[in-house]
C-alpha cells in the first residue's frame, strides 16, 4: 500500500471508530433516558410501573385540589374522563395551574397508586390542553 | 388602508423575489449579462417592498387598527408602545414577516458587500436567496397573511401573551432570526459555487464574514433567549433542553463547525466538499428550526398559535431545500478535488475532530428532539427525551472539545511536530490540572465535577495566551507588535476564551447551585447557602395593564445587608393570565432569586421559591465574549482588503 494510501486508511479507521463509539454511547444515553407517557385509565389498568419515572397527563378535577397546611405539599386529583388517578405534589406549581385545567405531570407512583409528582407543567395559554390529553378525551368519546 | 398597501407590497415582493431567483442565475448560465446584472437591483427592489410591508403592519399595531385579525389577537390599548412594535412578531404571522424581511435585508447586504465577487457568482447567489424568499412569502400570502382583516372590527384587542411583555423578547426573535436567516449566505454561496461549478477556495473566502456574522447574531439570540427564560419564565433554569431551544441550538453547532471548515477550506483548500455539505446543514437546520417551532408539531412554551396545516406547507418546503440542495450536492460533489495534501499531526486534523465532534453533538441533540416527534407521528407511543439523555451526551463530549480547543488553535498547518507541542503546552497542561483540581476546595463543598470543569476553562484561557505569545516570539511587547497581529487572530482567542468563560458558568451554576421551595410567614427566615432571606410580606400594586402582588424579601449575609427584593405575581387583566415576575440580585460570582408562589392561609403567608445561583452571569458573559470575538474575526482587514484590491483591477479593466 502506498504511504498516501495507508495514511488515509488510518484516517478512516480512527474516523469510524470514533463515530461508533460516540453513536453507541448516545443511543445508551439515549434508552436509559427514555421517559414514556401513560393516561390515568392506562395507570388504572395497571399498565404503568411502580416506582419509575414516566409522565401523566390529565385535566385537574374540580373541587380536588387540596394543600397541606404548614408545608408546600398539595394533593389533586387528575382525568381522563374515564379513570382519575391522585397526585401529590411539593413546591411552587405553575402559574397556570388551575382546577379544570389540562396539565402534565413528571414523577413516579407509589405503592397506595399515587403519584407523586417532581414536576407539573401547565402550558402558558388558557385553551391549552396537552396534545396527549387530548388524545386519550377523543378516545374515550368513542 | 394602510394594511392593504402592506398586503400589496408582499405580493410586489413575492413578484421580485419570482424575477429574482429566475432571471439572474438564468443569465449567468447563458450570458446574457442584461438578466445577469438585474441580480442587485431586483433584489434591492424586494427589500423595498418588504420594509413598506413590514412597517404598514407596524403601524397598524401602533395605531390599534384592530380591524388587522392578527393586531386585534395580539394588542390591546393598554399595552405599552414598545410591546406594540415587538408584537409584530409576537406571534405566527408577523414572525414570519419578520423571518422574510430577515431575508431581503441579508440579500440587500450581500448586494452591498460584494465589490469582489464575480458578476456571475454574484447573480447565482441572489438567485438562490431568491428561491428561499419565495418560498417564504408564498407560505406567508397563501396560508398566513398578516394583513387579513376582520369585517367588524373589535373595539377592544386580545392584548400580547403577557409572557411576551418583556424587552429581553422583544428583541431575542430580531436577533435570532438574523443568524437562523444570516446561513442562507453561505447557503447561497455553496449552491451558487456548485452551479457555477467551480468549487474552490474563492468561495470560502467569500463565505466566511457572512458565516461569522451570521454565528454572532446566533449567539446572541440564543443567549438573550436562554437568559429570558431565566428571568422571566420564573423556573430560574437558564436551559432547559427543550425541542425549541434545541431547533435554536442545532444549527448553532452546526454554524460553529462550518467556520472551523471554512477556515481549513480557505487557507488550505482542503474540506471542500465536506465545507459544502456543513453549509446546506447550517441553513437546513435553520429552516428545520423554523419547521419545529412553527408548524405545532411540538409542545413547548414556545408554540404559542399552531397549525398543523402550515406545518405541512413547510414540511414540503423544507424538503425541496434540502433534497433539492442534497441532489445537487451529488450531483457535484465526486467533481470536487483537494489540491494539496496534509500530515496526520495537524492543525487540519485537529480541526477535522473539532468537526467531527460538533456534528456528533448535534446529530445526538437532533436524534433526542425528533425521536419522540417521529414515534408520535407513526403512531407507536408517546416518550419524551428530558434533559439526562441530552446532559449525559452533551458534557462528555465537550471534554474532548476543550481539551482539543487549547492544542488545535497552537497547531500548525499541514505538518506539526508533537515535540514541539508538548514543549509548548505540557507545563500548562500540569498548571490546569493542578488548578483546576485545588480550586473546589475553596467551594461549600469538593465536587469532581467541578474540577475537570475549571481544568477545562484553566486550559484554554492558557493555551489562548500562550498562543498570544508565540505570535510575539522575538518580537518585543510594544504596541507595534501587538498591532502586527491580524484581527482575526484575536477574534478566535477571545472567541476560545469566550468559551472558557462559558464552561466555567455552567459548571460552577449546575454543581453548587441551591434551590428551596419554602412557606413563609411574614417576618420568617430562611438560610440557604449562607445568605439569609427574610420575608416581610406582600402588598397588591397596580401597574399598566396588570395587578400584582409584590412580595417584600430581604436578603442579608453575616448581618449585612445584601438586597431588598420585590418578585411579583401579576395577573393581566385581558387574558386574565397569572404570570411570575421573579426578583433577582445579579453579581459576578452568584445571583440570589426569589420568586413569588402563592397566598398560602391566612396568616400571610407565601409560598416562595429562593435560588443562590454561583457564577449564572458567567453563562452569559461567556457568550458575549464568543460574539464580540466572532465580531473582530468577522471585521479583520484581510476581507475589506479584497475589496480595495479588486476595486483597484475593475479599475484597471475599464482603463
Amino acid at each position: 500500500m502506498k504511504p498516501a494510501r495507508k495514511k488515509r486508511l488510518f484516517f478512516i479507521i480512527f474516523l469510524v471508530t470514533g463515530i461508533t463509539v460516540a453513536a453507541g454511547f448516545a443511543l445508551y444515553a439515549f434508552n436509559q433516558n427514555l421517559m414514556f407517557y401513560f393516561s390515568p385509565a392506562e395507570v388504572k389498568q395497571g399498565k404503568a410501573p411502580v416506582n419509575k419515572v414516566f409522565r401523566m397527563g390529565g385535566m385537574v378535577v374540580e373541587g380536588t385540589f387540596k394543600k397541606e397546611k404548614d408545608t408546600l405539599k398539595v394533593f389533586f386529583d387528575l382525568t381522563d374522563y374515564e379513570n382519575t388517578v391522585t397526585v401529590e405534589y411539593t413546591g411552587l406549581l405553575p402559574d397556570l395551574f388551575r382546577e379544570g385545567q389540562g396539565i402534565i405531570s413528571r414523577g413516579k407512583l407509589n405503592a397506595e397508586g399515587v403519584f407523586v409528582a417532581e414536576e407539573v407543567l401547565a402550558k402558558h395559554d388558557e385553551n391549552y390542553m396537552p396534545p396527549e390529553v387530548a388524545e386519550s378525551l377523543k378516545k374515550n368519546k368513542k | 388602508m394602510i394594511p392593504e398597501l402592506g398586503h400589496f407590497a408582499l405580493i410586489m415582493a413575492l413578484v421580485m423575489a419570482l424575477i429574482q431567483s429566475s432571471l439572474p442565475v438564468i443569465g449567468a448560465a447563458k450570458g446574457v449579462s442584461s438578466w445577469v446584472a438585474m441580480a442587485k437591483p431586483i433584489a434591492r427592489l424586494q427589500l423595498f417592498f418588504m420594509l413598506i410591508s413590514f412597517f404598514a403592519l407596524v403601524y397598524a399595531f401602533v395605531v390599534h387598527d384592530f380591524s388587522v385579525v392578527y393586531v386585534a389577537s395580539n394588542s390591546n390599548t393598554a399595552l405599552p408602545l414598545l410591546f406594540r412594535i415587538s408584537a409584530v412578531w409576537g406571534a405566527h404571522e408577523g414572525s414570519l414577516l419578520l423571518w422574510a424581511l430577515t431575508l431581503s435585508i441579508w440579500t440587500g447586504a450581500v448586494t452591498v458587500f460584494s465589490k469582489s465577487i464575480p458578476k456571475d457568482m454574484l447573480a447565482r447567489v441572489i438567485s438562490v436567496m431568491g428561491m428561499v424568499s419565495v418560498g417564504f412569502l408564498l407560505f406567508m400570502l397563501l396560508t398566513s397573511n398578516p394583513f387579513d382583516r376582520l369585517v367588524v372590527a373589535p373595539v377592544e384587542g386580545r392584548d400580547l401573551n403577557p409572557l411576551l411583555q418583556d424587552f429581553g423578547l422583544a428583541i431575542h426573535p430580531p436577533m435570532l432570526y438574523m443568524g437562523y436567516v444570516g446561513f442562507s449566505v453561505a447557503f447561497a454561496f455553496a449552491i451558487a459555487a456548485m452551479i457555477g461549478g467551480k468549487l474552490d477556495a474563492a468561495w470560502a473566502r467569500w463565505s466566511r464574514p457572512w458565516t461569522s456574522v451570521a454565528w454572532i447574531f446566533l449567539t446572541l439570540g440564543i443567549s438573550l433567549g436562554s437568559w429570558w427564560a431565566y428571568y422571566e419564565l420564573g423556573w430560574g433554569g437558564w436551559w432547559f433542553w427543550d425541542p425549541v431551544e434545541n431547533a435554536s441550538f442545532l444549527p448553532w453547532l452546526v454554524g460553529t463547525a462550518l467556520m472551523h471548515s471554512l477556515a481549513v477550506t480557505e487557507k488550505r483548500g482542503i474540506f471542500k466538499a465536506w465545507t459544502v455539505l456543513l453549509a446546506i446543514s447550517a441553513f437546513s437546520l435553520s429552516l428545520l428550526g423554523t419547521f419545529l417551532v412553527r408548524s405545532g408539531v411540538l409542545t413547548s412554551v414556545h408554540a404559542f398559535a399552531t397549525d398543523p396545516e402550515r406545518g405541512v406547507f413547510i414540511l414540503i418546503f423544507l424538503v425541496i431545500v434540502i433534497g433539492g440542495s442534497l441532489m445537487l450536492y451529488a450531483w457535484r460533489a465526486p467533481s470536487i478535488r483537494s489540491t494539496t495534501s496534509f500530515q496526520l499531526f495537524s492543525r487540519e486534523t485537529a480541526l477535522l475532530f473539532n468537526n467531527v465532534i460538533l456534528v456528533v453533538v448535534a446529530a445526538s441533540v437532533l436524534l433526542g428532539t425528533l425521536y419522540p416527534l417521529l414515534l408520535d407521528a407513526l403512531g407507536v407511543g408517546k416518550i419524551s427525551v428530558g434533559p439526562p439523555y441530552f446532559n449525559s451526551v452533551f458534557v462528555p463530549l465537550t471534554i474532548p472539545l476543550a481539551m482539543l480547543l487549547g492544542v488545535g488553535a497552537l497547531m500548525r498547518w499541514k505538518q506539526d511536530k508533537p515535540a514541539r507541542l508538548i514543549k509548548a503546552l505540557g507545563p500548562l497542561l500540569v498548571i490546569s490540572i493542578v488548578a483546576g483540581l485545588l480550586l473546589p476546595l475553596f467551594a461549600s463543598h469538593y465536587e469532581f465535577g467541578a474540577a475537570i470543569g475549571l481544568i477545562l476553562a484553566i486550559w484554554i484561557t492558557l493555551t489562548t495566551l500562550q498562543g498570544l505569545r508565540l505570535r510575539l516570539a522575538n518580537k518585543d511587547y510594544s504596541s507595534q507588535s501587538f498591532a502586527s497581529i491580524p484581527r482575526s487572530f484575536y477574534g478566535m482567542s477571545i472567541a476560545h476564551i469566550g468559551v472558557a468563560v462559558f464552561i466555567v458558568g455552567i459548571t460552577l451554576t449546575s454543581i453548587y447551585s441551591e434551590e428551596k421551595d419554602v412557606r413563609m410567614v411574614p417576618g420568617e427566615k430562611f438560610v440557604l447557602n449562607g445568605y439569609s432571606f427574610e420575608f416581610k410580606g406582600a402588598e397588591s400594586k397596580q401597574g399598566p395593564n396588570y395587578t400584582a402582588q409584590k412580595g417584600h424579601i430581604v436578603a442579608s449575609k453575616d448581618n449585612q445587608l445584601i438586597a431588598t427584593l420585590y418578585p411579583e405575581k401579576r395577573i393581566y387583566h385581558v387574558r386574565q393570565m397569572p404570570m411570575t415576575e421573579a426578583a433577582i440580585d445579579a453579581g459576578i460570582t452568584r445571583d440570589l432569586f426569589v420568586a413569588l408562589g402563592e397566598p398560602r392561609g391566612e396568616d400571610g403567608a407565601w409560598s416562595l421559591r429562593l435560588y443562590v445561583k454561583p457564577f449564572i452571569r458567567w453563562i452569559w458573559l461567556g457568550t458575549l465574549i464568543m460574539a464580540f470575538g466572532g465580531l473582530l474575526a468577522a471585521t479583520d482587514r484581510r476581507y475589506r482588503m479584497a475589496k480595495k484590491n479588486n476595486q483597484l483591477s475593475e479599475h484597471e479593466v475599464t482603463a
